[in-house]
């Protein structure tokens, strides 16, 4: 769809803008991964909240994690998580071995330091989603050869499930 | 075990949303980081530029379109498939000079500012939507045609419409091709 043209575009951009209007020492103190993981986050909220309108409840974080894994990474990359690991205390690890974000860049280990910049957009979706379902989270992506990666969410707290609500 | 029924969100739509969020971000993030307006612009025209460079690429591989003949040609090319390929929306193009460089796009609808009620307080020079500019001007430049591109009229700012003034700036060659026909 020539809209995903448009978003990996903009993405880009905004990783270079961000990475060029940088002032001294921000790139090495992580102030610019922060800022595009900060953007991404306020898109995840946005997101998900169109997302699940009119869903139904979903009954345990596990269900909220194959969502994300499913509907949620097929509407925006086009293609479903390829594995979800879990240890049911908390800790998922999303794999995807085909990043969308990251075909265009390279296939296999070439230009391997740049790719944490052109995932930290994504940490802060998948953190902005979660967010905004009750189930906050540090989540953060590690690339051993492009274009497969790995996002590792890690839960804070408990989840707040709506029958939790009183 | 019973899978409750419940309606599938419009899907497609909310792939659209991804990147009018995003740029709600990217705009709101430049607002904290700039303080002067003109600066956000300047900042929105130059990632704009740099997107249109790379988009008229995809543009002229999924579009087909054949060589144009005049500068009407082209932007109603710009507003008819562009827009529509790319935002879902065809602007209407108008002429506003007799020399025919001078045109605008008026935007009946604009998805760019779908969930954006008004702008910020104190940001009354903000051009919420300078990207596009950027893109149009980016992508006429990588088909060797230098434009100006501004935002004549802005809905945001309480104009009745949103317009796009898209002036073709001559080049000192193409006076000689018209003295040879």
């Amino acid at each position: 769809m020539a809209d995903e043209a448009l978003f990996l575009l903009l993405h880009n951009e905004m990783v270079s803008g961000v990475y060029k209007s940088a002032e001294q020492g921000e790139v090495e103190n992580g102030r610019c991964i922060t800022k595009l993981e900060n953007m991404g986050f306020r898109v995840g909220q946005g997101l998900i909240e169109r997302f699940t309108k009119d869903t139904a409840r979903f009954k345990d974080e596990l269900d909220i994690m194959k969502f994300i894994c499913k509907d949620f990474w097929t509407t925006v990359f086009k293609k479903q998580i390829d594995n979800l690991r879990t240890n049911h205390q908390g800790i998922y690890v999303l794999q995807d071995n085909k990043f969308r974000l990251l075909t265009q860049m390279s296939a296999g280990k070439q230009y391997l330091e740049h790719a944490s910049k052109y995932l930290a957009f994504t940490c802060g979706l998948i953190r902005g989603g979660l967010s905004n379902l009750g189930i906050k989270s540090i989540v953060t992506a590690e690339v051993s050869s492009m274009p497969a990666c790995k996002f590792q969410g890690q839960r804070v707290g408990n989840w707040i499930s709506p029958a939790n609500i009183h | 075990m019973s899978c409750p029924t419940h309606r599938r969100p419009e899907y497609r739509k909310i792939n659209k949303d991804l990147f009018v969020l995003t740029y709600g971000a990217l705009v709101a993030q430049l607002c904290k980081d700039y303080e002067k307006d003109e600066d956000v612009n300047k900042y929105l025209d130059k990632m704009g530029y740099g997107i249109g460079t790379r988009l008229v690429e995809d543009f002229l591989a999924r579009s087909c379109v054949g060589r144009c003949h005049s500068y009407s040609e082209i932007t109603d090319i710009i507003a008819q498939v562009a827009f529509k390929m790319y935002l879902g929306i065809t602007p209407s193009v108008t002429c506003n000079n007799s020399s025919r460089n001078e045109f605008s796009l008026i935007l009946d609808k604009n998805p760019l500012v779908e969930f954006v009620e008004e702008l910020p307080a104190g940001r009354s020079s903000l051009c919420y939507c300078n990207l596009l500019c950027g893109i149009i001007r980016g992508a006429l430049e990588m088909v060797h045609l230098a434009a100006d591109v501004t935002f004549l009229q802005d809905r945001l700012k309480g104009d009745s419409v949103t317009e796009i003034g898209i002036t073709f700036l001559k080049k000192p060659e193409e006076k000689k091709y018209r003295r040879k026909k």
